[in-house]
Formats: structure tokens, C-alpha cells, sequence
């Protein structure tokens, strides 16, 4: 027996640890829960890359470009953890697409995320500060460093690949920019203002070439001439001509939930947490008394390894995921409701309360098996199914019926065994009873 | 027992409830929303009061909207349903919905879905659908696998896949009423739920069966001879109170994320509210029923 009593301590030192563990990392902040777009607020755009032009074969290396590109411009839009990945998705549906997709927490400005991420490729020149050394050229510190110039990249007429050589030295690959009419006066301008000083060309905010101004520059023409493979200078001119991305893309679906409207759905989320556990325990106890306690003790634990999980795995909640949590509360006890039943059932046919106990757990067994199975093959065909919004209902769905069929089972066992009721009085009987006369 | 008794009157019921659910869908229709046709879907807030909605219908007019539908809801705000909308449309929003900035607006949700990933979704859940009845199939035919007697274990079968028709047509005949009444559309969400009731409803009705078989077996075991209608009687009154305190806790915390939980996720609780409700009945006051009936078939077939 103390066997059973030691381990039914240990469940509960176990669980009051790992649910200080939850409790401590939300109070300080230091592992908040990964909240979803529609609960913390922000843009989700999912885009379709035309690969018509583009082998199979490059596929992947095409998408990974892309979606190096894309997160540059995404950094430089000062996102805070931007998620940006390449999805593949519809192979039954008869259709097959590669897509892009994009999640801007914080930014509610669909046209202005839309724009950031469609744009061509933002090609700027800057001087450098007077008085600034050159060596520095990461983005961070751009702006620190070095100040607009005058002339902008839309003073670009076109771009190309050439070759340029000193005397007796290979040739060397150099993107050449042409400038417009207008272009070629400011230019003009600039470089014979600025001899001797640093500068800059950037392509989506990273320095490509930083050269020293050394003479006046009055025909329209700039050499970006940075350590270039033939192949890398190529894509720059091109890129610099058409855009810069590797892969043509198309928007096709979007989304934008403001910060307000998340906020309000996470402290919704939670107030009816709270009041579904308290109405499933209230009901508990009153239904099944003294294992109706031992059930809420197990719910507790349920939700409190849950939450860790969320942590653990990480879960990125969103609002169809509380809603499967919730639900999953609802139907933990659902396991408890049928050994409960049975075991009454075992106590009526004259067994004693340690018989009933493990009668009932024994017979209950199969059918809480059962019911699980049914709700798994749910979960799973959703979560393959899924959009990420489907996908997060099924995930907590899916993972609400695994542990709770651990809790459930296990640890009301546990507790109901550790209590050792051995009795069969009136007193007993009464504890275990329901509130059904018969 | 009371209920097999009195199955005639609980046959009229379902059929009743069946009848509305069908004829609801055929009137109302299901509204297809935005995640299967494509299209945006925009939650204006006005904390300061919201304009007439005809002032709102000229703005949205006089920007080129068309085939729109606008809606009141909450107390501050407006849902607007539409096409596709162009780069400058989406521009200019705030100001296309507050006319004369006489209403300061905020965005709270703006969700395109392109005609593509419209289809391509329609078709998942197609898919899907097809593959948790499947899969739920197999599960029935495993469970009563089984040989017994005097029903053979296909008619069980086909019973438990009765009474899940019947699961999912009331709340689908909901919905379909819901949508005339209130404007909910079908969702992603909704098919999760639909599929969800599936694969919680179908046990129940497994269980009330399993426990006729058990008791079967022990009349064998003892050669005892009882009417079929008072074994499934007693399985039903033994299971009843199983069945129907599973299903509580579920719907408990179900109307609290109905009354209390977050907006996105009402219409979602609601209808596995009615899906699970409507589960448990199918459950205790058809199935076993029907299995009653379909018994007495045979016996006076074999007569």
C-alpha cells in the first residue's frame, strides 16, 4: 500500500512542479506561450510562385532564394520574428503548388506589408558620414554610418554585366547602371562634390559596393565592382532590371487581425477556460463525490501537462486551438465518467470499494480505448487535412485525447488505489456513490 | 425500459428532427463563406458609433465594390463581405469606410482567400470527409466484428451508420437555419466540427451496443431466456447514465466557450454543441430503438 501512496505523492509533487514551472515562466515572461497571428494581432500572406519557367530539378534551390529574399526585405521592415516558408501544398486535389508564406506579427497594415514584400528591389545610394570608418558595412549599422544621397534608385535607367580589366590582370565581372537624364545630372553633381569620400550602393538595405569617389562622374554610368562571380554580377544586373526575386509570385490569400481584436479573443479564450473547468469540476463532485475530487485532481494535472506541452513542443496557439483545449477538458473526464459508472455498478454488485475500484478500471478499459481511438482518427485526417487553422485545432485536439488518456486513467487510479478504501460502510459507499438512488 | 418501450414516439422524433434538418437545408441552403469561394471578409470597428448603413453602401458603391454584402454586428460593427479588392481599394479602406471621416474606424480583420485556394480547400474537405467516414467505417465494422446473435453484427453496423447520418444531418439542417437566421456561413471550421462530431458520436452508440452483446452473452453463458427488447433495455438503462454525464462535461464546457469564449470560435462551439447533443440522443433514443425493431423484422420474416 505505501507503495501506492508514495507514488500518488510523487504524481502530485510532479505535477505542482511542472505547473510551478508554467506558472513562473508566464509571470516572467521568460517562455510566453507562441501565440498565432488571429491571437496576438498581425499579417499572414500566402503567396503562389509561378515555377512555369523553372525546371523541376530547381525547384527547391528556386524557393529557398526566394525565401532568403524575401526574409531580407522582411528584416528591414523591422518585424519582430517574422516567420517567412515555403510550403508545398496540394498534391490530391489534383493540383500541385509551391507557396510562400509570410507572417508579419504586429504589422496591421495589409497594403504596406503587401507592398513591402511585392516591391522590386530597393536599390539605394548613400554617402558615408564624414568622419566614419568604411569597414562596418552590416545593416544594423547603416544608418549610423552612412547618410542618403542625393541621387535615388529610381534615377535608374538599366543595368549590365561587363567585363573590366587593368592591365595584366584577369577580367573582372561588373554590374554598370545607367543613369536617366536626370539621374546622370545629380550623379554628376554628387561625384565631383564628394571626391575622396566613401560611396555606398545598397540593394535591399545590404552594402554591395562601398568604392571612393575619385574624380567627377559626368556621363550617367557607375560601376558597382564588388568581388562578383560572373554568375552573381549577372543576377544583379538582371535583378536590377527586372526584380529581384527568383521566382515570379502571385498574393493569394491574406490575412490581418488587429492587435485589439487578438487581445480581446485570448482573454475571452481564457475566461471561458476557466469557467469550463470550473462548471466540468463542479459537476464532478457533485455527480461522483469523493472520486468526483479525484477527477478533478486528475483534470488539473491534465491542463497543467498540457500547458507545459504547449510550451515544450512549442504549440502556436490560436483561437481554433483554445477551442480544442477547452473541448478537450470536456472529454478528459469522459474516461473518469466511465470507470466511475462501472465501478458503481461493481459496488452495487456487493463488491467491496478495492474491488470495485479495480473491476471498474479494468472493464472501463476497452471502451475508453475505443472512444479514443475514433476521436484520434478525427485529429489526425484534420491535421493532415489542415490549413494552419485547422491544423491548430487538430494538433491540441489530437494531443488533448493522448495525455488525457494518461491522466485520466493512470492518475485517478493511482489516487483511488492510494486511498485504500477497504470499508464497506454505509460512510464509504456514500463517498463513492452518485446521485442516483439506485 | 421506458425508452424501447415508447419507440414509436421516439421514431417520430427523429424523423421529425430529420424532416426539419432537410427541409431547412433545402430552403435556406448552406452558405459557402469565404475559406471555399474566395473573396474578403472585413470586421470594421466603430468605437465612436457607426455610420448608417446607407451612407456606407454610397461610399462602398462610389469605390467600385460590388456584390457586397454588409452586415451589423456586435454593437460597433460592420462585416463586410466582397470580392477580391484592388491594391488602391485596400489602400484606401479606412477612409472608403468612414465616409467623410465622420466615424474614425479600425480594421479589426481583414481576410482575403484567392478563388484557387477557395477550390483547393473545397476539395480538401471533400477529401477529408469522405476519409473520416471511411475510416469510421472501418472502425464500425471493426467493432462488431463479432458474430452474434439473434442480429447479425452488419446490421448493428449499418444501425451505428443510421444514427451517424442522422448526427450529422441535424446539425448541418442547424447551420443551414443559422445562416438564414444570423448570416453564418460554412467555414473550414465548420467541416472540423462536423468531422469532429463523427469521431465522438460514433462511440456511444458502439457502447449501448457492446453492452446488448455482453448481456446476450451472459444469458448464453447462464441459459437464461429473456426477450431481446428487455436486454437491450437493461444495456440501454445501464449505459444511459454513461452516456449522457460524457456527453455533459462536453457540452458544458462547450456553452461556456459558446457564451464566453472568443468570437471566432462561437459558431464553431455551437454547432459541436448541437452535433454532440444530437449524438447522445441518436445514441440512447435511436439506436437501440432501432435495433429492437429491426429484431422483430426478423423474427416475424422468419415466422
Amino acid at each position: 500500500m505505501w507503495q501506492k501512496r508514495a507514488l500518488a505523492l510523487v504524481i502530485l509533487v510532479v505535477g505542482t512542479g511542472i505547473g510551478w514551472y508554467v506558472y513562473s515562466s508566464q509571470v516572467d515572461a521568460s517562455r510566453p506561450f507562441k501565440l498565432g497571428l488571429d491571437l496576438s494581432g498581425g499579417t499572414q500572406l500566402v503567396y503562389r510562385a509561378k515555377l512555369d519557367a523553372i525546371k523541376g530539378s530547381d525547384v527547391a534551390d528556386s524557393m529557398a532564394s526566394l525565401r532568403d529574399t524575401i526574409e531580407r526585405r522582411v528584416n528591414l521592415f523591422g518585424v519582430s520574428e517574422p516567420i517567412v516558408q515555403t510550403e508545398h501544398a496540394g498534391t490530391l486535389a489534383g493540383t500541385s503548388e509551391e507557396r510562400l508564406l509570410v507572417e508579419l506579427p504586429g504589422v496591421t497594415d495589409t497594403q504596406k506589408a503587401i507592398e513591402l514584400i511585392g516591391q522590386t528591389p530597393v536599390l539605394e545610394f548613400r554617402m558615408l558620414k564624414e568622419g566614419a570608418e568604411t569597414t562596418a558595412t552590416a545593416s544594423s549599422t547603416v544608418n549610423e554610418l552612412f547618410e542618403p544621397a542625393a541621387i535615388t534608385g529610381k534615377d535608374l535607367k538599366s543595368a549590365e554585366l561587363q567585363f573590366q580589366g587593368g592591365a595584366g590582370q584577369l577580367n573582372e565581372p561588373v554590374v554598370v547602371l545607367h543613369f536617366n537624364a536626370e539621374g546622370a545630372r545629380i550623379f554628376a553633381e554628387l561625384t565631383k562634390n564628394n571626391v575622396g569620400r566613401t560611396f555606398g550602393m545598397f540593394l535591399d538595405g545590404v552594402a554591395i559596393s562601398t568604392p571612393v569617389i575619385r574624380e567627377a562622374i559626368p556621363d550617367g554610368t557607375a560601376v558597382i565592382s564588388g568581388s562578383f562571380t560572373p554568375v552573381e554580377a549577372k543576377e544583379l544586373a538582371r535583378n536590377l532590371n527586372y526584380g529581384a526575386l527568383p521566382v515570379p509570385i502571385e498574393l493569394v490569400s491574406t490575412q490581418t487581425v488587429s492587435g485589439t481584436l487578438g487581445e480581446k479573443a485570448v482573454q475571452d479564450g481564457i475566461l471561458a477556460a476557466l469557467w469550463g473547468v470550473g462548471a466540468v469540476i463542479l459537476f464532478m463532485l457533485l455527480w461522483y463525490r469523493l472520486p468526483g475530487l479525484l477527477a478533478a485532481v486528475a483534470l488539473t494535472l491534465y491542463i497543467v501537462a498540457m500547458l507545459a506541452l504547449f510550451q515544450l513542443i512549442p504549440v502556436t496557439l490560436t483561437a481554433a486551438g483554445i477551442a480544442a483545449f477547452i473541448l478537450s477538458i470536456g472529454m478528459a473526464v469522459d474516461a473518469n465518467v466511465l470507470i466511475f459508472e462501472r465501478m458503481k455498478e461493481e459496488l452495487r454488485g456487493g463488491k467491496s470499494a478495492a474491488d470495485a475500484i479495480h473491476d471498474g478500471f479494468a472493464r472501463a478499459w476497452p471502451s475508453i480505448r475505443d472512444s479514443n481511438i475514433s476521436s484520434m482518427i478525427t485529429a489526425v485526417i484534420l491535421f493532415w487535412f489542415g490549413t494552419s487553422l485547422i491544423k491548430g485545432f487538430a494538433l491540441v485536439f489530437g494531443l488533448g485525447v493522448l495525455v488525457s488518456m494518461l491522466t485520466a486513467i493512470s492518475v485517478s487510479r493511482t489516487f483511488l488505489l492510494a486511498l485504500d478504501m477497504q470499508a464497506k460502510g454505509g460512510f464509504t459507499r456514500f463517498l463513492f456513490g452518485s446521485g442516483t438512488s439506485n | 425500459m421506458f425508452i424501447v418501450k415508447h419507440r414509436n414516439v421516439f421514431f417520430a422524433i427523429s424523423a421529425l428532427a430529420t424532416l426539419a434538418a432537410v427541409v431547412s437545408i433545402a430552403v435556406f441552403g448552406l452558405k459557402l463563406g469565404l475559406d471555399f469561394t474566395g473573396g474578403t471578409l472585413i470586421q470594421a470597428t466603430y468605437a465612436g458609433g457607426r455610420p448608417a448603413p446607407e451612407t456606407l453602401t454610397q461610399s462602398l458603391d462610389a469605390a467600385g465594390f460590388k456584390g457586397y454584402s454588409l452586415r451589423e454586428a456586435n454593437t460597433e460593427d460592420y462585416i463586410l463581405r466582397a470580392g477580391n479588392l484592388a491594391p488602391e481599394v485596400r489602400e484606401n479602406l479606412p477612409s472608403i469606410l468612414s465616409p467623410e471621416g465622420s466615424n474614425p474606424v479600425a480594421i479589426g480583420q481583414l481576410t482575403e482567400v484567392g478563388p484557387t485556394i477557395g477550390l483547393e480547400l473545397r476539395n480538401k474537405a471533400l477529401i477529408a470527409l469522405g476519409l473520416v467516414l471511411l475510416c469510421i467505417l472501418f472502425f464500425i465494422a471493426f467493432a462488431f466484428r463479432k458474430v452474434s446473435q439473434p442480429v447479425s453484427s452488419w446490421q448493428y453496423g449499418l444501425i451505428a451508420l443510421l444514427t451517424l447520418c442522422f448526427d450529422v444531418i441535424v446539425p448541418v439542417g442547424f447551420f443551414a437555419f443559422l445562416g438564414y437566421a444570423v448570416g453564418v456561413q460554412v467555414d473550414a471550421l465548420f467541416v472540423t466540427a462536423v468531422l469532429t462530431i463523427l469521431g465522438y458520436s460514433v462511440h456511444d452508440t458502439i457502447v449501448v451496443f457492446d453492452r446488448t452483446r455482453e448481456n446476450l452473452r451472459i444469458n448464453h453463458d447462464r441459459n437464461r431466456k429473456e426477450p431481446f427488447e428487455e436486454v437491450a433495455g437493461r444495456a440501454l438503462s445501464q449505459t444511459v447514465v454513461r452516456s449522457t454525464n460524457t456527453s455533459l462535461t462536453t457540452a458544458l464546457v462547450l456553452m461556456v466557450l459558446f457564451v464566453l469564449g472568443p468570437e471566432s470560435t462561437k459558431y464553431f462551439a455551437l454547432t459541436l454543441l448541437v452535433g454532440i447533443i444530437t449524438g447522445t440522443y441518436s445514441s440512447i433514443f435511436l439506436a437501440t430503438p432501432l435495433l429492437v425493431t429491426v429484431e422483430q423484422w426478423r423474427r416475424q420474416k422468419g415466422k
